[in-house]
């Protein structure tokens, strides 16, 4: 028998549907969502001949186990991790056949956080708002994958095109993220600017999906009160009460109220995304746009461009 | 109307103005230039409660100079449709809500109902809108310590603002009342309920008490 789907033999820490995401729906209150390596979802799907659009999983850390009910073309991007068809080690990185009922096994990431495992003709599931993305802030879209849980497979393209040399970045000894300061970095004072590009921060083990937590230093706040709520980015540096700036990330909050001081531009996302916990973080300023407010609006001397 | 641009990231702007109301008015005008193709591709208009933000635009600073020239005609506030929302005015804040206002539970229940309001953003969640129309001597503070669960179907006020929960989450709102009024719904275009723009009138049924609707799962909102 078979039929085109897989089922969930281990879920893994956590391990979700994703694909490109959901945009045009923020005034609704509906986050982005989506891969958060997003250019190793696209590789695992151009590994598999599928679209990039087509939906992947996305495991975190530990991996993930499924059985397949009907033969696939399968690739594991991402963090680098081993991956097994039956037990027996398989390429990471390429196109792999596995044939129905067969296990195929993502294990637990070598370094990097996220994993992503494409099947030729994508993971099947209803779209919610034009996107199969599971988003974690709201609960949109198919739940986490979870023991025995059966997922649907969609119908299986053309051959895949073969993929030459899978780029992988490799494991950085720091996360370097470039920062364009604003809309509210005149919330905070010259010294807790500097704080941001100069402080030492790292990867808190709270990051989630929706945001990359730090620890370190407390950005110095210029203005107390309130800021209203207003729409945030993806990438944005939003500084809650205690000072530590948060990165939002793919699920993050579409709208809200304590102030943005920078904000990464999506390029450098991935490398956050593939963070772990502990790693150390340096915010590089790129300076204000240049069509921005002029003059530092407290002095920020020396982040100017 | 004074605009200010600030720029959010490489293809981001927010435009704050004075007042709500203004933000209300410059979020219908862009939705106009939209429609008409007079606006460049953005991905996404976020109205909130004194600026909004465009995102995903090519050009930010394109649109930031021209916009001191732009002529914003103030909100009109005729025409949409009112969504009625039937409410059992059972919430546990309900007494002290009132107790703020200087009046009886049911006097409060009066001025809540009888106020029409308007959906002036969403956020938070899904379907969650923040309506305006209370006058500024109702309007109440959140709870210093949030609840860590509301139900969802919650009616609830903070600041200026009236919400509905739409899904089981916490949250540090003053919770006046419950409704079944389906918030969000995916098989529905749109999904929210409430978008931006769209007018609300809070119906009161009829006895008032009643069972707590169904509660789902723990959310993760925050």
């Amino acid at each position: 028998m078979t039929d085109s789907a897989f089922v969930v033999v281990r879920p893994g820490a956590l391990t979700t549907v994703q694909d490109l995401g959901r945009t045009g729906h923020a005034h609704l209150g509906v986050p982005r969502s989506g891969a958060l390596d997003q250019p190793a979802h696209r590789l695992a799907n151009r590994l598999v001949g599928n679209a990039e659009g087509a939906a992947t999983l996305e495991t975190t850390l530990t991996g993930c186990a499924v059985r397949l009910r009907r033969p696939a073309t399968v690739a594991v991007t991402g963090a680098p991790c081993p991956v097994t068809v039956d037990g027996r080690p398989a390429a990471w990185g390429a196109a792999v056949r596995v044939p129905a009922g067969a296990l195929l096994e993502a294990g637990a990431a070598a370094h990097g956080v996220r994993s992503y495992v494409a099947f030729d003709g994508g993971v099947e599931a209803e779209p919610v708002l034009g996107s199969r993305a599971t988003d974690v802030l709201s609960g949109l879209g198919p739940a986490p994958l979870a023991d025995g849980a059966v997922l649907r497979l969609g119908a299986p393209g053309g051959p895949a095109p073969g993929v030459d040399g899978v780029p992988h970045r490799g494991v950085a000894p720091e996360l370097v993220l470039p920062v364009v300061l604003g809309p509210r970095d005149d919330w905070f004072t010259p010294a807790g600017l500097r704080t941001l590009t100069t402080g030492e921060f790292r990867v808190s083990a709270a990051s989630n999906r929706i945001g990359l937590r730090t620890e370190g230093p407390s950005l110095e706040r210029a203005k107390d009160g309130e800021l209203a709520s207003e729409g945030m980015a993806l990438g944005a540096l939003q500084v809650p009460p205690d000072g530590r700036p948060v990165l939002f990330l793919a699920d993050h909050p579409t709208t809200g109220g304590y102030p943005v001081v920078g904000v990464v531009p999506e390029p450098y996302l991935a490398a956050a995304a593939q963070a772990v916990p502990g790693t150390p973080v340096r915010f590089t300023p790129l300076g204000r746009a240049s069509w921005g407010p002029r003059a530092p609006r407290t002095g920020a001397g020396g982040l100017g461009q | 109307m004074t605009l200010r641009s600030l720029p959010v990231g490489e293809h981001g702007l927010l435009i704050e103005v004075d007042s709500g109301e203004a933000a209300e008015a410059l979020h219908a005008e862009l939705l106009r230039r939209a429609a008409a193709r007079k606006l460049p591709a953005v991905r996404e208009i976020v109205p909130a409660a004194r600026t909004v933000f465009l995102d995903g635009l090519a050009d930010p600073g394109r649109l930031a100079a021209e916009l001191p020239g732009w002529r914003i005609p103030p909100l009109d506030r005729g025409h949409s449709e009112i969504v009625e929302v039937s409410v059992r005015y059972d919430g546990p804040d309900l007494a002290e809500v009132a107790k703020r206002w200087g009046v009886t539970p049911e006097e409060a229940v009066r001025i809540h109902s009888g106020a029409e309001f308007r959906v002036a953003f969403c956020g938070f969640a899904p379907g969650f809108g923040y309506l305006t129309g209370l006058p500024e001597r109702f309007h109440v503070p959140r709870h210093a310590t949030p609840r860590t669960r509301v139900p969802v179907g919650s009616v609830a006020l903070a600041g200026g603002y009236t919400g509905v929960y739409p899904r089981s989450s916490p949250g540090g709102w003053q919770l006046i009342g419950t409704t079944d009024a389906a918030l969000w719904d995916t098989a529905r275009e749109p999904a929210a309920l409430f978008t931006p723009g769209t007018r609300v009138r809070f119906v009161p049924e009829p006895g008032t008490a009643g069972p707590a609707p169904g509660v789902r799962p723990e959310g993760t909102a925050p």
